[in-house]
């Protein structure tokens, strides 16, 4: 990607820290539940931070920066019908660090990361027990919108999704369109510099202004992957997860995913599934080994490919099995 | 090719048994479409050699006429026919394709395979086998014979959208079925409800199978008979107004084919080949849409 001029920049800056409603229904009814003298804190961290966006802008053109939030797992046990396929994971996913989930296939990962923003619960006959706790907010509580908590922490797939009746533009505004309340947004003038800032966020700009009109299911595949993502970034979430994003994509559009996602970091938490255990070595601060159903380790990540813990960690990195 | 690579290869080579009931095989199944094609063929064949000749201007222009029985009277045209087909079977469409569009949207998203949606299935499955001529019948009594009134173009619409309902839901289901997932929860996971990613998302990527589908469906309805003789009636005046008796294609063929002057009965012609003609025209747009299908 090129690097944009600078007014350009510090206006996209500006209007992803103000223009773009932060306060979903989540936060909202965090500070309901919260102490006064909390309270002000994520306001303060929430303004605009133009020194700080000035400088990344030098070093990383397309990188903007907010304080994210962390997520811990509770004793989350998850379900198929009666069979237990996550079986207790404590765990935490710090704010604006990417962590990788590791392990071998069937081991629960990808059911795990689809428990924290609540997508498990789709499918017939399975639901979660535990706490998943975004900040201090638990997303379990029967208080909470499930609508809410998806909003808050947004999802990208193995398989590049764009939607295919829609345009480039239409995709990533689809973010905008399907959970915006009031109609005052719903104007394509209106969606216009939040698409594009997501659309540069996901950096994809350069490659699709042209195009923007076009249908989505027309880019390649990586630049579907990136589309998807940035359909979930003009949501503006606090968290990212990724199932496998690169699964079904070629090394270039791999590796364009990963610089992706090392300046993602910077303004979302990321929890990544991966496969790859060179993926999750190249783009993780910290990594998680899962066996069956359970956490076996967690801990930086080139302490666990290097000096782990348990013997189990060992001989999966080292392919011995999996 | 050396002989030991030939003899090495040898045992891949069909045997000539083999090659014999490929061949018969091949000539069976390609028999059986011939023998298929012959009575659609001579269908065609015969509605355009007999129909053809009475097709004029004034035989789309004019209403049939009661002189029927006078030699070198005028018989009139079909035009009250068609009119009355189309304004039936508009009818018809307004009331079930809405419907069953609701019904298979429920039974995919909402139902999936719970006991209420399987039972809803079972009798929607049932509905698409009962003879035609039962919803006729059905309407006949409960609201000709019930409520003590006569013949009205809307009874003959309610009938045909009876025997719609259940071709639009399970035509409709199919493709709702064909959406992938993986589009349902992406759309889920940027935070819509449910209701706003089955209208922004699946419907809309559904569309174009969902309207052959419902193309079909009037097809098939605009041919039905039965279900329109004891409920629209026959009449030989166009008319617009769907509370009174309202004549059909189907209905004027029937009563054409059974008259003693030969005028009648090639008129009876004229309007069977316009009617296929109709329908043919409907399928054909249902096929172009259906190209146009990202999922089909």
């Amino acid at each position: 990607m090129t690097t944009p001029p600078p007014n350009t920049e510090a206006g996209l800056s500006s209007s992803l820290t103000t223009d773009i409603p932060l306060t979903t229904d989540i936060p909202s009814t965090r500070t309901a539940a919260m102490d006064p003298d909390e309270i002000a804190e994520p306001s303060q961290a929430r303004a605009p931070a133009p020194s700080r966006s000035e400088v990344s802008a030098a070093t990383r053109p397309a990188a903007l920066t907010k304080p994210g939030l962390a997520v811990h797992l509770r004793g989350l046990r998850a379900f198929y019908g009666e069979a237990e396929q996550v079986k207790g994971v404590d765990l935490e996913f710090r704010a604006n660090e990417v962590t990788a989930i590791i392990g071998p296939s069937g081991c629960g990962k990808s059911t795990m990361v689809r428990c924290i923003n609540r997508m498990h619960e789709e499918i017939p006959g399975a639901h979660a027990e535990g706490q998943v706790l975004l900040d201090d907010f638990d997303v379990y509580d029967p208080s909470v919108d499930v609508v809410a908590v998806r909003r808050a922490i947004g999802m990208v797939f193995q398989k590049p999704n764009p939607f295919p009746t829609m345009s480039v533009f239409d995709n990533v505004a689809a973010g905008l369109r399907l959970t915006s309340h009031g109609r005052g947004s719903r104007s394509k003038a209106a969606q216009q510099p939040k698409v594009e800032a997501a659309l540069r966020g996901a950096g994809l700009w350069e490659e699709v202004k042209d195009r923007l009109h076009e249908p989505g299911s027309g880019l390649s595949g990586g630049q579907q992957q990136r589309l998807c993502i940035a359909r979930s970034l003009a949501v503006d979430p606090e968290v990212i997860l990724m199932d496998e994003p690169c699964s079904a994509l070629d090394p270039i559009a791999t590796l364009k995913i990963e610089e992706l996602i090392d300046q993602l970091k910077t303004r979302v938490t990321i929890v990544i599934v991966t496969h790859n255990m060179q993926q999750a070595a190249r783009v993780a601060d910290r990594t998680a080994f899962m066996l069956d159903g359970r956490l076996v380790e967690v801990g930086p990540t080139d302490e666990i490919f290097t000096t782990p813990n348990d013997p189990r960690t060992e001989e999966y990195v080292t392919g011995k099995f999996g | 090719m050396s002989s030991v690579s030939s003899e090495r290869l040898n045992r891949y080579a069909l045997t000539p048994a083999r090659k014999r009931r490929d061949r018969i095989a091949r000539g069976g199944v390609l028999a059986g479409t011939i023998l298929a094609l012959i009575p659609l063929l001579l269908i065609v064949y015969y509605l355009l050699s007999k129909g053809l000749s009475s097709w004029s201007w004034s035989f789309f222009t004019t209403d049939p006429t009661g002189n029927t029985f006078f030699k070198n009277s005028t018989i009139g045209g079909i035009e009250s026919a068609i009119l009355g087909t189309i304004e039936i079977v508009a009818l018809a469409s307004v009331l079930a394709i809405p419907i069953g569009i609701g019904v298979a949207v429920w039974l995919v998203e909402y139902g999936r395979s719970g006991w209420f949606a399987n039972t809803v299935r079972f009798f929607v499955d049932v509905l698409t086998g009962v003879p035609s001529i039962i919803f006729g019948l059905f309407i006949y009594i409960a609201l000709i014979i019930g409520t003590g009134s006569s013949y009205a173009g809307y009874k003959g619409s309610l009938a045909l959208a009876l025997l719609m309902l259940p071709v639009v839901i399970r035509s409709a289901e199919v493709i709702l079925l064909l959406v992938p997932g993986a589009l349902r929860e992406s759309a889920l996971a940027l935070g819509a409800p449910r209701w706003r990613v089955i209208g922004s998302i699946v419907l809309p990527t559904a569309l174009p199978g969902m309207v052959t589908g419902v193309l079909l469906a009037i097809a098939r309805a605009a041919g039905e008979t039965a279900p329109l003789l004891f409920t629209a009636g026959a009449t030989f005046k166009t008319s617009t107004n769907l509370g009174g008796f309202m004549n059909s294609l189907p209905v004027q063929i029937y009563n054409d084919v059974t008259s003693p002057t030969t005028a009648v009965v090639d008129r009876a012609w004229g309007a069977a080949l316009t009617l296929v003609a109709m329908i043919l025209i409907l399928n054909l747009i249902a096929r172009l849409v259906a190209r146009r299908s990202r999922l089909a």
